[in-house]
């Protein structure tokens, strides 16, 4: 990483110089009364009524057994859904995010014949659900019982489509049309001039697209990806219909047969914003790489605000004792 | 002398606006050719035909005897391949308005790119050649910047040292002074009038006029995508013949 961050202090005290300068009298320092914000107390404690009610609510509801909660968190069925659920997300992603660059490239393109093919599947899965497609994604040994790729590859279609195959073919391809939508966008926002200044450099189209374009155009695609990502972690709880055994699937499996149906769905939330929350942390720091050059300092990441915090307030003590 | 760059009868339109009407002219090796003329002259869109930005619809452009853009085999044209007008940009450089520095990369990666992508050389030796052209443009301490943390001057300044990183035979300006502040041109011009010393062929689009008298070997007055005048610079900023002439540079000057 190539990190720069001034080593001086923001906060350099400016009204030393002022005085030296104006020679006259030093500004007073303002110690004005601040306005009085009698809205936001009053706000502050409605919510704070209303979110007391709600735990409340929910901890003495006498037909939710808290401590099942409790025990099936870690429990190793759950844990193993939790992993497939974070398995086929990020590789359905990675495929979504591969064919959708693939995509937009052709859509962009100048011949005719890949960009009408990018359209057509875009048209065919957006425009369909994603819960339909995972389900003909399922189903295709009913019209197709045996997979014949010529000498490739022979087999039947029972054993190819596995659950897992289903689930990945259904969430991928489906969120390939629309990061092929969201790449199209990150590289038409960037500006033609880097295109020119590239070709005036005589680099090929490939090189220029792959050393020019994508990079700055990432700044665009990557937060819309996160969002995507995110999404995708709870879209795959529709591959419950395909059989795939993640998340939800393991939670309600054990929620039926021991009848402790809400709390089973308590730890699913856990674990889905647990996946969530921590994917958020990362995504910071993936827009923050790729943020290098489009602002003049990159922002802080939060242990660098800490530190900063800490050190600000050490000088400040220091100066004034 | 040989002609570097060589106009015949060059047309260009943009769907019903006819840009140029018929260009010829001649630039010498070893020159700096002035273009001037008010906006919409044509004279931008004239140095973009040079490296083929910009497809010309009639008449022949030839850069150090070469067609650009296309091969003729008996009297019959050919489009040249993406890879052979990429071939062709190579031994041209230029420099833009806007700069179009790539913003992802610091100076110096900006300076290293296209020897590395294009022609292969070395990382190291590409790195070593990009310090050398940043320190020939006085920017050797900012090697590490990225082009949001320089001033418009220093980011023209990094522009023409990529340029010359693919060691080109011809450089062309488009009017790479008016889009910074009055007290930085300066800095530019003395780069270029130092390129010019060196014996660069350079075509600068401009509306520096004491540039295109003190470093222009010839200068061509463009108006309304014809070639209206042209000479020594000095003759033709001090004493222009043509009526058109007079009544432009009588406000630029």
């Amino acid at each position: 990483m190539t990190d720069k961050f001034d080593k001086e202090p923001a906060d350099a005290k400016p009204s030393a110089a002022v005085s030296k300068e104006g020679g006259a009298i030093p500004p007073e320092a303002i110690k004005a009364i601040p306005v009085r914000h009698y809205g936001r107390w009053v706000s502050g404690v409605v919510v704070l009524a209303l979110v007391a009610l709600l735990v409340n609510a929910f901890a003495t509801a006498e037909k939710i057994q808290w401590n099942a909660v409790g025990d099936y968190v870690f429990d190793s069925t759950v844990l193993a859904g939790a992993g497939r659920t974070l398995l086929i997300s990020v590789l359905a992603m990675v495929m979504g995010v591969v064919l959708g660059v693939v995509l937009a490239v052709m859509r962009l393109s100048k011949n005719p014949v890949t960009s009408w093919v990018a359209w057509v599947y875009i048209w065919f899965f957006r425009g369909t659900p994603v819960y339909v497609q995972l389900l003909l994604w399922f189903n295709l040994a009913l019209i197709f019982p045996v997979l014949n790729l010529g000498p490739i590859y022979k087999d039947e279609m029972v054993d190819v489509m596995t659950p897992f195959m289903a689930a990945l073919l259904g969430l991928g391809l489906n969120e390939a049309a629309y990061m092929a939508e969201i790449c199209r966008a990150g590289l038409m926002a960037v500006d033609e001039g880097q295109t020119e200044a590239s070709h005036a450099l005589g680099m090929s189209h490939a090189k220029t697209l792959r050393r020019i374009v994508i990079p700055q155009a990432m700044r665009v695609i990557v937060p819309p990806t996160g969002n995507e990502f995110i999404n995708m972690l709870k879209t795959s709880s529709l591959v419950y219909a395909v059989t795939y055994n993640e998340l939800l699937r393991a939670t309600s499996t054990i929620g039926s047969t021991s009848y402790a149906v809400m709390e089973m769905l308590f730890v699913a939330c856990i674990w889905y914003l647990v996946m969530t929350s921590v994917f958020s942390v990362f995504q910071y720091y993936l827009e923050r790489h790729y943020a290098r050059g489009s602002t003049r300092n990159l922002p802080a990441t939060p242990w660098q605000k800490i530190k900063a915090n800490m050190l600000g307030l050490g000088r400040e003590r220091g100066a004034g004792a | 002398m040989t002609a570097m760059v060589k106009a015949e009868g060059v047309h260009k339109s943009f769907g019903a606006v006819q840009v140029l009407q018929g260009i010829d002219l001649e630039v010498q090796t070893g020159e700096v050719f002035c273009l001037i003329g008010p906006s919409g002259s044509g004279k931008s869109t004239f140095l973009r035909c040079i490296n083929h930005l910009e497809k010309i619809n009639a008449g022949r452009l030839y850069v150090d005897g070469e067609l650009v853009g296309y091969r003729q085999k008996g009297d019959k044209l050919y489009e040249l391949k993406d890879s052979e007008v990429a071939q062709q940009r190579r031994d041209i450089g230029m420099v833009f308005q806007r700069f179009n520095l790539f913003p992802h990369m610091t100076a110096l990666e900006n300076v290293m790119e296209a020897p590395v992508q294009v022609k292969g050389t070395s990382k190291a030796q590409a790195r070593d050649r990009a310090r050398e052209l940043l320190d020939r443009v006085g920017l050797a301490d900012k090697a590490g910047n990225y082009p949001s943390q320089l001033s418009g001057g220093q980011q023209q300044r990094v522009a023409i040292a990529r340029a010359l990183a693919m060691d080109p035979k011809l450089m062309l300006f488009d009017e790479p002074t008016s889009a910074l502040d009055p007290e930085l041109v300066g800095d530019v011009l003395d780069v270029m009038r130092d390129l010019a010393e060196s014996g660069m062929t350079m075509v600068v689009v401009t509306h520096e006029m004491g540039f295109a008298r003190e470093v222009g070997d010839s200068l061509v007055f463009m108006d309304g995508g014809v070639v209206v005048e042209s000479g020594d610079p000095r003759e033709v900023l001090t004493n222009p013949q043509h009526e058109r002439t007079q009544a432009f540079l009588s406000k630029v000057l």
